[in-house]
Order: structure tokens, then C-alpha cells, then sequence
């Protein structure tokens, strides 16, 4: 499949590969990173912000500055960069494309509902949604009351509807469903994300089913741990697990009966790729996990820019934004929090 | 000294001295028990001073840690993550109860916290990614609570104690410079007064002892004269038939004749 797809790959996404690949030498480096954690105040952060492509983004931000502002301004110049690339996009990338917004669709739609439960002004609750997320008729979800008539009004015709279908069973909204229910249709649109993948064959299904497995196997690693102690039953933690990825069945059946954080170890030690993250954590120690994690997921996104003619670029840069965002949140936390001594801990580079 | 020299605008009777005293007496039980409640809410007071001051220091750190673990619990679960758990609340898992407690008569609020039983929606919240950060942000958040639920009762009582004692100490002051030497000054003028009334008494009393004295003997000496003009007369009255030409030769001088 390989050389024929790259025959004719550039008639289509070539110019916004290229653009992807510009973004992406854009993004900060290990000396940028060195710098910024040097600075002392938020003031110094958005100084040497400006010589990098947030410049334009945090150039009119009045000076009492707040990390909230800089990660918003940030999350902004994702934004435009995504909106930007989709714009341009023709079929099938641009249905690809909007498939990495799912999943702050569904986060957007399950805030909502949330707080549509708890009574809370709409309008109020839209300013809280992922940027990345929005979709029309957002607003009206609020107006449902009932599992079945949130799917019948709104979600019908949201890319979201086959995901929650899945789950529509559960008739009354309450918290811990709220909850079920995000992880439900997460998966769900997961698994569907990696069936598009393999049908779009070639590059793209190679690398990108190899990082949503990764994604897939992470979620349910978290699921676990996060659950243990918690009124979740085995078995409805199983179904949150993702039904592919590397741990994928054997593994998912040992992790559904972990009770604590060695077990949870045990059982994904077994798996090599992942034994190196674990590797680094001393027993006992989930804290650094997460970090753990993204610091192999950022590996493995640098990686798909190593080859071409292939979409796995596009989720790679959204998802290393993400993660240079959160980088940066960290820095201006410590940075403003006066824990400059922290700041290392929570820098994952990327290139 | 205010109030010196002045007293009470009273009838100065032996009575009102009575009062007087009584109240004075009143005054001084009234003073020492005074300075008693004052000391003893001063002594309270330093405590609780001491007890802020270790609790801002602590206070400190601790906040820092929370914040801190709510930018661990933002890093790992994604920025959005504050809203997911306050929009997952419905009623107030800590709450505070304010109580009463006596310190030498004055009531001073206290403030306890306490766990409503039954919450725990955000135990699933961040499952997939963050949840053990979101659930120690939110432990050390609590601890937070807690901490500035005690600081929040200790001021108050800071400061009901600190007016109790400026009062206290007004009263104690008050009774100390203005009403007990006021009232020592009326006894001492009430004293003053009667002293001088006895002495006015004394010397009417001699006065009249005197006036009488004087009358008796002018009346005495009236009825010694009297006796002795009679006397005088009753002779005169018997001695008139043989001696009188003799006795008498200027008085009864026959007139010249003149020729």
C-alpha cells in the first residue's frame, strides 16, 4: 500500500502536511523550555513568549498577567491553527480532522449536562466549554431532561450520536452515571476513531491505530487506578475499558479485578513497551505515572512526524500543543506560586 | 485624676452616710471583681493570640501545598478540570457550626467544622485521567478548610474578647478613679458636714447653757435688789415719825423763807 497512497497523497493534504510540519517547528524547544523556567515573574514568561509564535497571541494582554490568561491565549493559538487546517481540508482529512475534536465534544457535552442538572445558567456554562469542542446547537443540550430526550433533540445530529446510542440505556441523568457515561462514549469514540483509522489504510492506519492504542491502553491503566476504593463494580469498570490496544483482552480481564497500584503494576509489566514506563517509577509511587505517560505518548507523537504522507501528523500536533500548553501551565503555576524548585517535574519536552 | 474633688449632691444626714458607705463598699467588691474578669479575659486573650499566630504560620504552608496540588490535579486532568468538579456539587460536604463558649461571663463564638456524611460524587470524577491528583487537591483543599474554619473562629473570638476586656477594663478604671473616690469624697464631705453641724450644736447648746446662766443670775440679782430696796423702804416707812429732821437736814430743808 505504501508508495501507492504516497502517488497520491500530495494532490490532496500535501499543502497542509507542509503547514503541520511549519506549526510544528514552531513549537518550543528544550532551550525555550530552559529559559522560560529561569523566569521569576509571569511578566518574564510572556516576554520570551513573544519571541515565539504565541507572540501574536499574548502581545495585546494587559500586564497584571494570570496563568489562566496564558493558557487561554495559548489554547487559542491552537484553536486558530486547527480551525485554519480544517477549513482547507478536503474528504477524507477533514473528516479526520474533526474527529480529534470528539473528544472535547464529549467533555463539552457532559459539562453541560452536568450542569444543566445542578441548575446552572447556560450561558455561564458556554464559557467553560473546550474551544475545541463547540458545536452547533451546544446550548440546547442544556434543555433536555432525560437521557433519551437529550439524544432525541440534540445529539441526533451531532457526530456524537452513534456514541450514545451505546449508552443510552441509562435513563436518569445523576452524577455517577454523568461520570460512567463520559468514559462510555469516550471509548466508544475511541473504538470508532480506530475502525476510520484502519479504513483509511495505508500510513495513517499503521501509525495512528498504534498511537489510539497507546491512548486506549492509558485510559484503562487511569481507569483502574483511579477507580480502586471507589463504588465502581469489576464489571463496570471492564466495559469502560476500550475493546482494543495492546492490553486488549487478556490484559483488560486482569485489570478489571486490580485492587491496588502493585497489582494494576503487575499486570502491565507484562507488556514490554510499557514496562520501560514503569521501569521508571519506584513501588508504591503512582504519582508520577501520569507524567510517565505523557512523557511516552510525546515520544511516540514526535515519532509520526518521522514519516510521510500520513494524517497521523495532524492528531501528533494537536495533541503536542496539548501537551506544550500544559507545560507551560505548569511553568507559570510555579512560576507564580513561588515553587520554582517543582518546575522540572511537570515539563515533558518535545523536541 | 478626673473626678477628684467632686462628690454627690446629697443631703449630708447621717442617713445618706449610711447609703453612702454601703455603696462604696459596693463599689470596692464591685472593682476587685472587675480586675478579677480582666485579668482573667486578658489571660485568655494572650492565648488565643498565640494560638492565631501558630495557626496563620501553618496556615502558609498549607495553602501553598493546596494550590499547588490544584495545579498537579489541572496538569494531569486538563485545565477544564475545575469546572467538572464544581459543577458536580450539589450541597457543602464541610460545614460549620457555631457554638457558644463562657470565658468569665462574656460569650464568645466558636466555630466548628464538620463532614456532612453521604458525598463523595467526585470520586469518579477524572477517571480517566487525573483522578488521584483531583482527589489529593481536594484532600489538601479540605485540610485548608478546616485550618481557616479554626482561624476564622479564633479571630472572632479575637475580637468579641478584645472588646470584652476594653470594656471590662473601662469599668474597672471607671470604678477605680471616678466612683469610689467620688463617693469617698461625699463621705468625707458628709463627715465634714456633720462634724460641723455637732460643733454648731455644741456651741448653740454652750450659747444658751450661757443665756441662761446670765438670766438666772440677772434675775437673781433683780430679786436681791428688789429685796433691799424694800428693805430700804420698809425702813425709811418705819423711821420716819422720830428721826427724819435729824437723818435728813439737806433732804427735808425746809424751805428759805425769804423775806
Amino acid at each position: 500500500m505504501y508508495g501507492f497512497e504516497a502517488l497520491t497523497f500530495n494532490i490532496h493534504a500535501g499543502y497542509l502536511e507542509a503547514i503541520v510540519r511549519g506549526y510544528r517547528s514552531g513549537m518550543l524547544t528544550a532551550v525555550d523550555y530552559n529559559n522560560l523556567s529561569q523566569c521569576e515573574t509571569l511578566d518574564d514568561i510572556k516576554l520570551h513568549l513573544l519571541a515565539t509564535d504565541y507572540g501574536h497571541y499574548l502581545q495585546n494582554e494587559p500586564s497584571p498577567l494570570h496563568t489562566t490568561a496564558i493558557v487561554e491565549k495559548c489554547t487559542q493559538k491552537l484553536v486558530d491553527d486547527y480551525n485554519h487546517l480544517l477549513s482547507q481540508a478536503t474528504e477524507p482529512l477533514s473528516k479526520f480532522l474533526e474527529y480529534i475534536t470528539y473528544g472535547y465534544i464529549i467533555d463539552n457535552v457532559v459539562l453541560i449536562v452536568t450542569g444543566a442538572l445542578h441548575e446552572r445558567d447556560v450561558q455561564e456554562l458556554l464559557e467553560k466549554c473546550h474551544p475545541l469542542g463547540m458545536f452547533d446547537g451546544i446550548a440546547t443540550v442544556a434543555a433536555a431532561h432525560s437521557m433519551s430526550e437529550l439524544y432525541r433533540l440534540v445529539l441526533i445530529d451531532t457526530p456524537l450520536a452513534p456514541y450514545f446510542s451505546e449508552c443510552i440505556t441509562s435513563e436518569d441523568l445523576d452524577d455517577m452515571n454523568i461520570e460512567i457515561m463520559r468514559n462510555t462514549l469516550y471509548k466508544a469514540y475511541l473504538e470508532d476513531f480506530y475502525r476510520f483509522c484502519q479504513k483509511l489504510g495505508g500510513a495513517t492506519a499503521e501509525i495512528m491505530c498504534d498511537l489510539l492504542s497507546f491512548e486506549a491502553d492509558r485510559r484503562a491503566v487511569n481507569i483502574t487506578i483511579n477507580s480502586i476504593g471507589t463504588e465502581l463494580t469489576r464489571d463496570d469498570r471492564r466495559k469502560l475499558y476500550s475493546n482494543f490496544g495492546l492490553l486488549y483482552p487478556y490484559g483488560h480481564e486482569e485489570l478489571a479485578v486490580g485492587e491496588d497500584f502493585d497489582q494494576v503494576r503487575a499486570v502491565v509489566e507484562k507488556y514490554p513497551p510499557y514496562q520501560a514506563i514503569f521501569a521508571k517509577l519506584s513501588y508504591g509511587e503512582s504519582q508520577m505515572l501520569d507524567k510517565a505517560f505523557y512523557e511516552e505518548e510525546v515520544k511516540r507523537l514526535t515519532l509520526s512526524f518521522e514519516q510521510q504522507f500520513h494524517y497521523a501528523v495532524f492528531f501528533a500536533y494537536v495533541r503536542l500543543r496539548e501537551q506544550e500548553i500544559r507545560n507551560l501551565m505548569w511553568i507559570s503555576e510555579c512560576v507564580a506560586q513561588n515553587q520554582k524548585s517543582r518546575v522540572h517535574d511537570g515539563i515533558v519536552l518535545i523536541f | 485624676m478626673s473626678g477628684s474633688g467632686q462628690r454627690l449632691n446629697v443631703v449630708p444626714t447621717v442617713t445618706v452616710l449610711g447609703v453612702v458607705k454601703a455603696r462604696l463598699v459596693g463599689a470596692t467588691k464591685g472593682h476587685q471583681l472587675l480586675k478579677k474578669k480582666s485579668d482573667a479575659l486578658t489571660m485568655q486573650f494572650r492565648q488565643i493570640l498565640k494560638r492565631i499566630v501558630q495557626t496563620k504560620e501553618s496556615m502558609g504552608d498549607i495553602m501553598k501545598s493546596a494550590s499547588f496540588a490544584l495545579t498537579e490535579a489541572k496538569y494531569t486532568a486538563g485545565d477544564n478540570i475545575k469546572h467538572i468538579v464544581r459543577e458536580n456539587v450539589q450541597s457543602a460536604t464541610i460545614k460549620v457550626k457555631a457554638k457558644q463558649e463562657n470565658v468569665a461571663g462574656v460569650k464568645l463564638p466558636k466555630f466548628e467544622h464538620f463532614t456532612e456524611a453521604g458525598e463523595s460524587k467526585n470520586d469518579l470524577t477524572g477517571l480517566a485521567r487525573g483522578g488521584q491528583q483531583i482527589q489529593l487537591c481536594r484532600s489538601a483543599y479540605v485540610k485548608a478548610v478546616e485550618l481557616l474554619v479554626e482561624l476564622a473562629s479564633l479571630q472572632t473570638s479575637f475580637l468579641t474578647l478584645d472588646e470584652a476586656i476594653k470594656t471590662t477594663n473601662r469599668r474597672v478604671n471607671a470604678l477605680e478613679n471616678v466612683v469610689k473616690p467620688r463617693l469617698e469624697n461625699t463621705i468625707s464631705y458628709i463627715k465634714g458636714e456633720l462634724d460641723e453641724l455637732e460643733r454648731e450644736e455644741f456651741f448653740r447648746l454652750k450659747k444658751i447653757q450661757g443665756f441662761k446662766k446670765r438670766e438666772v443670775e440677772r434675775q437673781r440679782k433683780k430679786k436681791f435688789e428688789e429685796d433691799q430696796v424694800a428693805e430700804i423702804d420698809w425702813e425709811k416707812t418705819h423711821t420716819k415719825g422720830f428721826g427724819s429732821d435729824l437723818l435728813v437736814p439737806e433732804a427735808q430743808k425746809d424751805e428759805d423763807i425769804i423775806f
